[in-house]
């Protein structure tokens, strides 16, 4: 039973409307094998990225949320990951990420139960709020470094029996890892959108007034949605931290909170393609402004021209990066037409 | 009356600062009857469906829904235990097929609704439900259709779909006529005359000629207040009724003409 589910479901992802998918994921295996190590590097930090945008589009493209404190779920895994790292080489800590995942999603739960009781631009205001004060947290006390950071004291290794499954110590072990974790958030979300509970999401998006006459308990499916995209975003935070093998509080400040929700208005708010293409857009900019090769002295003020870049993004693209097939087809039809 | 009380309003109040928006208002919907409620524009009537329907605390009275004290209830829970409710605006979902309006609003009467992973879809009794309730509403020939392209008269069978759709005993309909044509209303009124056996209905409704062709009672709120309840007769020939109404009322009842 459980596999006829699973059969069906590979069925309707990968085989007619998810073939792009089925690319995308071969493309990015292949990747290491043939990129230089720069760029290998540079996919690895898109694809952690990637888990985050997405964890985030179940909030604001599937809820209708907008969360403008997510990266404060991202951080905390990642100070979670580097203060539970064992000082000496224990032989498997496969339980870092359980440990920094749940971690996350407990801080999600905790903030979101009070958060979910604002609206609209208020519910904003609060999740900004509360994710500033996680931030000041972690850099005004010495809890964990202070704004110096904090170094992990081994990378995580997963072993049995005196063998090493997974040793994410490894660059090209980490990649693979990394793609699979990116695969299954990206399979998970795949699947609650087409679950009931993913549908119940959808409805609230559309009218929660509508739900609750129906009998939906709306905050409870939004505590829900909450907790798991703080859960997922604590994969991604681990990820980070594993990867840097050092925390900062940077990554838990407003900055990031706000480059997340820019990559989901770059690629398309409401699918999960979109959140995956606008994660790797948003990088690509990010690194092709701050490159010296190309704009020289200029490149330390990269922020500006990737500002305008996204703003001019946003005004050609407004449904973001996914909807630009059906744009285009739309611009091209009274041309033709015309010819 | 013998038949069997499913939702009473018992002194309900609702006080917005100064303002005593519902006061002390009580009544009784029965199974098998449609009742209106009628009253000029701000008297209280949305307010007092609001409050039925758990929208809005209730600042003082009691609701009961068969017999068991819900004041204290939020609205997805008295939904759960039977209480539907049409919105004065439509509140569709424009872009799902008018199937999947209903099949959405059953779900969250059967176990699992938190499930993460079976298809919606997929879900049999929901299925049901919905099919059943896109029958009773006369709207099985438009199911597959996107809500969004529904006349405005089928969106409003939509939303009396919806609320059938979670297997209710008794409905709060806010205005569904209104802005609606002779033929549309006339429809709608033949849909509520085949709900009202085994329901019990509350018709909020500004359309007086509709009022007295379908309503077993009427309750009549001014100013917050009910100040008559009744057998439509009974309310046509209330002087109370007469003198709030400035002979509204009186234009359909020549009979009545002479007390005012």
């Amino acid at each position: 039973m459980k596999f006829r589910r699973f059969a069906i479901l590979v069925r309707q992802t990968s085989a007619w409307r998810g073939w792009p998918l089925a690319v995308a994921v071969v493309v990015l295996a292949v990747f290491p094998h043939v990129g230089g190590d720069f760029y290998v590097d540079l996919v690895l930090t898109t694809m952690i990225l990637s888990i985050f945008a997405l964890s985030l589009e179940l909030l604001v493209g599937r809820t209708g949320l907008v969360s403008f404190g997510h990266a404060a779920f991202f951080g905390i895994a990642a100070y979670a990951t580097a203060l539970l790292s064992p000082s000496g080489a224990a032989p498997s800590h496969a339980w870092l990420l359980p440990a920094g995942v749940a971690t996350a999603a407990l801080a999600a739960a905790v903030i979101g139960a009070f958060c979910l009781r604002a609206r609209g631009v208020y519910f904003i205001m609060v999740t900004l709020a509360f994710a500033q004060m996680t931030y000041f947290v972690f850099h005004d006390t010495k809890l964990a470094g202070g704004s110096d950071g904090l170094y992990l004291n081994v990378k995580p290794a997963l072993t049995l029996d005196g063998i090493t499954i997974v040793d994410l110590r490894n660059p090209r072990t980490f990649y693979y890892a990394t793609l699979v974790l990116l695969v299954l958030v990206y399979a998970v979300l795949a699947a609650i959108g087409r679950s009931r509970f993913g549908h119940a999401l959808a409805g609230i998006r559309a009218n929660e007034q509508r739900m609750r006459a129906a009998g939906f308990s709306t905050y409870g499916y939004k505590l829900a949605a909450f907790t798991l995209a703080g859960a997922l975003a604590g994969i991604a935070g681990f990820l980070h931290a594993v990867k840097d093998g050092f925390v900062s509080p940077e990554i838990l400040a407003w900055h990031q909170s706000g480059a997340v929700l820019l990559m989901l208005i770059l690629g398309g708010i409401g699918t999960l393609r979109g959140a995956v293409l606008g994660a790797f857009a948003f990088v690509l900019m990010k690194e092709l402004f701050q490159s010296e090769a190309l704009f020289g002295a200029f490149a330390k003020h990269w922020q500006l021209p990737l500002g305008l870049a996204v703003i001019a993004c946003v005004a050609l693209m407004p449904n973001g990066i996914v909807a630009l097939p059906t744009q285009l087809r739309r611009f091209r039809a009274p041309l033709l037409n015309a010819g | 009356m013998p038949a069997e009380i499913l939702l009473e309003s018992i002194d309900l109040s609702r006080r917005f600062g100064g303002l005593l928006a519902v006061d002390r208002a009580s009544l009784t919907l029965a199974r098998g009857e449609v009742h209106a409620l009628i009253g000029t524009n701000g008297a209280g009537k949305s307010t007092l469906v609001n409050v039925l329907s758990g929208e809005i605390a209730a600042s003082g009275g009691k609701v009961r829904l068969s017999g068991c004290d819900v004041t204290r209830w939020t609205q997805p829970r008295r939904a759960r235990a039977g209480l539907g409710r049409s919105y004065q605006r439509t509140t569709i979902f424009a872009h799902a097929s008018v199937f999947e309006n209903c099949r959405l609003a059953a779900q969250a009467h059967f176990q699992r609704a938190y499930d993460l992973w079976s298809d919606a879809t997929r879900c049999s009794d929901a299925t049901r439900a919905a099919e059943q309730a896109i029958a009773q509403a006369n709207l099985s020939a438009q199911a597959r259709r996107v809500a969004g392209t529904l006349s405005h008269g089928q969106k409003r069978q939509l939303e009396i779909a919806m609320c059938l759709a979670t297997g209710p005993s008794v409905l709060l309909l806010d205005e569904p006529l209104a802005g609606m044509g002779p033929e549309e209303t006339d429809r709608m009124l033949l849909l509520l005359e085949a709900l009202k056996p085994g329901h019990a209905v509350l018709l909020v409704e500004h359309d007086m000629d509709a009022v007295f062709r379908i309503a077993d009672r009427i309750t009549v709120m001014v100013s917050g207040r009910v100040i008559a309840t009744g057998e439509p007769a009974a309310i046509r020939g209330n002087a109370d009724v007469q003198s709030a109404y400035l002979g509204e009322i009186g234009d359909d009842m020549p009979q009545a003409a002479g007390i005012g």
